[in-house]
């Protein structure tokens, strides 16, 4: 401890601790992220729940027999697959208008959504949120997710599921932190912009291999940095900005005559 | 430039030099004044720049310890996780390795080596009168011991030689420009009466009512791998790429020699953007706009795939669709057009 007690006044020792601090701090917040929790089977109750939950969340758009109108879609057999993807996105209740609902910390915990989800699913038939066992991506296979996702996904939210720019402000958002059960709600219902892939497009063993390819996607790039995932645009200024500017750097340090 | 002839400056740069001509020689400036380095003057500076030096080196040296230790202590392993380190570690070690050594090199020449100013004189190009003499004289005697200005047949012969060699690499060079451009393939693609719709990339046929409003499918022809195509369906599917959706009907708007060309709602489009060829496939569920996103061509599918944004020029072609007796999808013939880009001989 002596010779770590000696050198605390030297220059190197702030770097030294702003290293050690991000570490700790990583590592912290590995360990305390939430995980999803399961679906269950809905009650009177919980119906009862998510009526006052609507009544209080949602009613001032979608109205209160969930009806929508002027815009504002009609929650009537949308299922119980695309109140749990929307809510617990953060999507809804939405914030404010604009070219598409952001994503945001979601105001509703994950009983709430549940209930909300049993009450919206009890106004007319829909998709209803899968079971643990259609999105799990170890029973999956990746590789035809991988041949399903280049012809279906790819071309909107990019190769490794990044996300990409639409026409008019809107967008399809990184897939890397969505949730599996979210990402096969996404498919089933096709919220906003994205279309719908239904279990006769995309069959619930397809949606699986999809999940199982995206949950690959997280043990990062292969090649290092993947600078966003957006293509050449974030390379080619990483390239010609930082690689060419230090290559000049270094040809100015060369020429410049010594002190 | 008002100033009055008294007052004139003379500038080297000529610009304000108005009452007297440039000379036609610069007087040589020489070189400019020594300057010592602090290295040259000082012990201390010189003795920091060579533990300098040395440091760069050890720096080096360690890099090709470290990449050699990587080498043999982190394989790369069978994870993501394991190839990164792998990398990361022997990208270090080769970067300190090679950029210690150059470093240092350029460091050593900059601060410790002598620096002495010299300066090269230019030397005339052409060679010493007798050297011209003696090759005129070796180039003349060859000629007269070919005895080519006697002997006619001779000359023919070797000019002939030397003009027809080229050939050999003329004549296949334009040939191939030449001969078949294939144009008439980029007329048609795999798509004809009754060909299925099936699903890319499984090839598995849509029945109509698997395709719900709202729905897009990505659509290639049934048996494209097979029979003829076997060895070239990657370039028949570049060319037969169709994105199918089903719009509600209140919201499709057709042209009257269309409106067989759709069925329920469910229209067929190219997928090859008619500006450069992308596939044109980001499609947007609420507007019905298709986006290319290449050069953001937008696309009304709702409306005969209308450009309603960007270079492109051409609506995509679209895909009469009908069904069959078992209820899948089927073209009712081939593109009534070229899809994709322009070219030459399109409109003939």
């Amino acid at each position: 401890m002596k010779a770590i007690a000696d050198r605390r006044h030297h220059r190197m020792a702030p770097v030294v601790l702003l290293v050690m601090a991000l570490l700790i701090t990583g590592a912290v917040y590995a360990a305390l992220t939430p995980t999803p929790a399961g679906a269950t089977v809905a009650t009177q109750t919980d119906v009862d729940a998510g009526r006052a939950l609507f009544q209080a969340n949602c009613a001032t758009c979608h109205g209160t027999g969930a009806r929508g109108g002027d815009g504002v879609p009609s929650l009537i057999g949308v299922g119980a697959a695309a109140v749990d993807f929307q809510v617990s996105t953060g999507r809804m209740p939405m914030q404010a208008s604009g070219p598409q609902a952001a994503e945001k910390p979601p105001v509703l915990d994950a009983e709430q959504t549940r209930q909300l989800a049993a009450y919206v699913a009890s106004l007319g038939p829909g998709p209803s949120i899968p079971a643990a066992d259609q999105v799990d991506p170890a029973k999956g296979d990746p590789a035809t997710g991988m041949a399903l996702f280049r012809t279906n996904c790819a071309m909107c939210h990019g190769a490794t599921g990044k996300g990409g720019a639409l026409t008019e402000g809107k967008s399809a958002p990184s897939l890397g932190d969505a949730t599996p059960t979210q990402i096969y709600e996404a498919m089933l219902t096709g919220p906003a912009s994205m279309p719908v892939f239904n279990d006769a497009n995309l069959t619930p063993e397809e949606k699986r291999d999809v999940i199982a390819l995206l949950d690959e996607q997280k043990a990062g790039s292969p090649g290092g940095a993947d600078l966003g995932g957006v293509g050449p645009v974030s390379e080619g200024l990483w390239t010609w900005v930082v690689g060419m500017g230090l290559l000049i750097g270094c040809a100015v340090w060369i020429g410049a005559k010594s002190s | 430039m008002s100033t009055s002839g008294s007052e004139v400056v003379r500038h080297a740069d000529g610009n304000g030099a108005v009452g007297e001509p440039l000379p036609d020689r610069f007087d040589n400036p020489g070189l400019p004044p020594h300057r010592s380095r602090l290295t040259d003057t000082d012990p201390a500076a010189a003795r920091r720049a060579t533990r300098q030096v040395v440091a760069l080196f050890t720096l080096s040296i360690l890099g090709t310890i470290g990449f050699v230790v990587a080498y043999a202590l982190v394989p790369d392993g069978d994870t993501i996780a394991s190839v990164r380190l792998s990398n990361l570690l022997l990208g270090l070690g080769l970067f300190l390795a090679m950029f210690g050594i150059g470093a240092a090199a350029i460091h050593w020449a900059k601060t410790l080596m002598s620096v002495r100013d010299v300066a090269e004189d230019r030397h005339p190009q052409r060679s010493s009168t007798k050297d011209r003499e003696a090759a005129v004289a070796v180039l003349r005697e060859g000629a007269e011991d070919s005895g080519i200005a006697r002997r006619g047949v001779l000359k023919g012969a070797v000019v002939s030689a030397l003009v027809l060699a080229p050939l050999t690499i003329a004549v296949p060079l334009i040939g191939e420009v030449g001969g078949d451009w294939r144009v008439s393939t980029l007329r048609h693609t795999l798509w004809e009466r009754g060909k299925r719709l099936t699903r890319d990339p499984s090839g598995t046929p849509i029945k109509a009512e698997d395709v719900t409003v709202g729905s897009v499918f990505h659509v290639i022809p049934d048996g494209l791998r097979e029979g003829e195509n076997a060895d070239h369906w990657i370039e028949e599917k570049a060319k037969a790429v169709v994105l199918m959706v089903r719009l509600d009907p209140a919201d499709l708007k057709e042209a009257d020699d269309r409106k067989d060309w759709s069925y329920e709602g469910i229209v067929a489009y190219s997928k090859i953007c008619t500006h450069v060829g992308c596939p044109v496939a980001l499609y947007e569920r609420q507007t019905h706009h298709l986006l290319c996103p290449c050069h953001q061509s937008t696309f009304d599918i709702a409306d005969g795939a209308r450009v309603i944004f960007g270079p492109a020029n051409r609506p995509l072609p679209q895909l009469p669709i009908t069904v069959d007796d078992e209820g899948y999808l089927v073209a009712q013939s081939d593109f009534t057009e070229p899809i994709g880009p322009s070219y030459w001989e399109r409109l003939k």
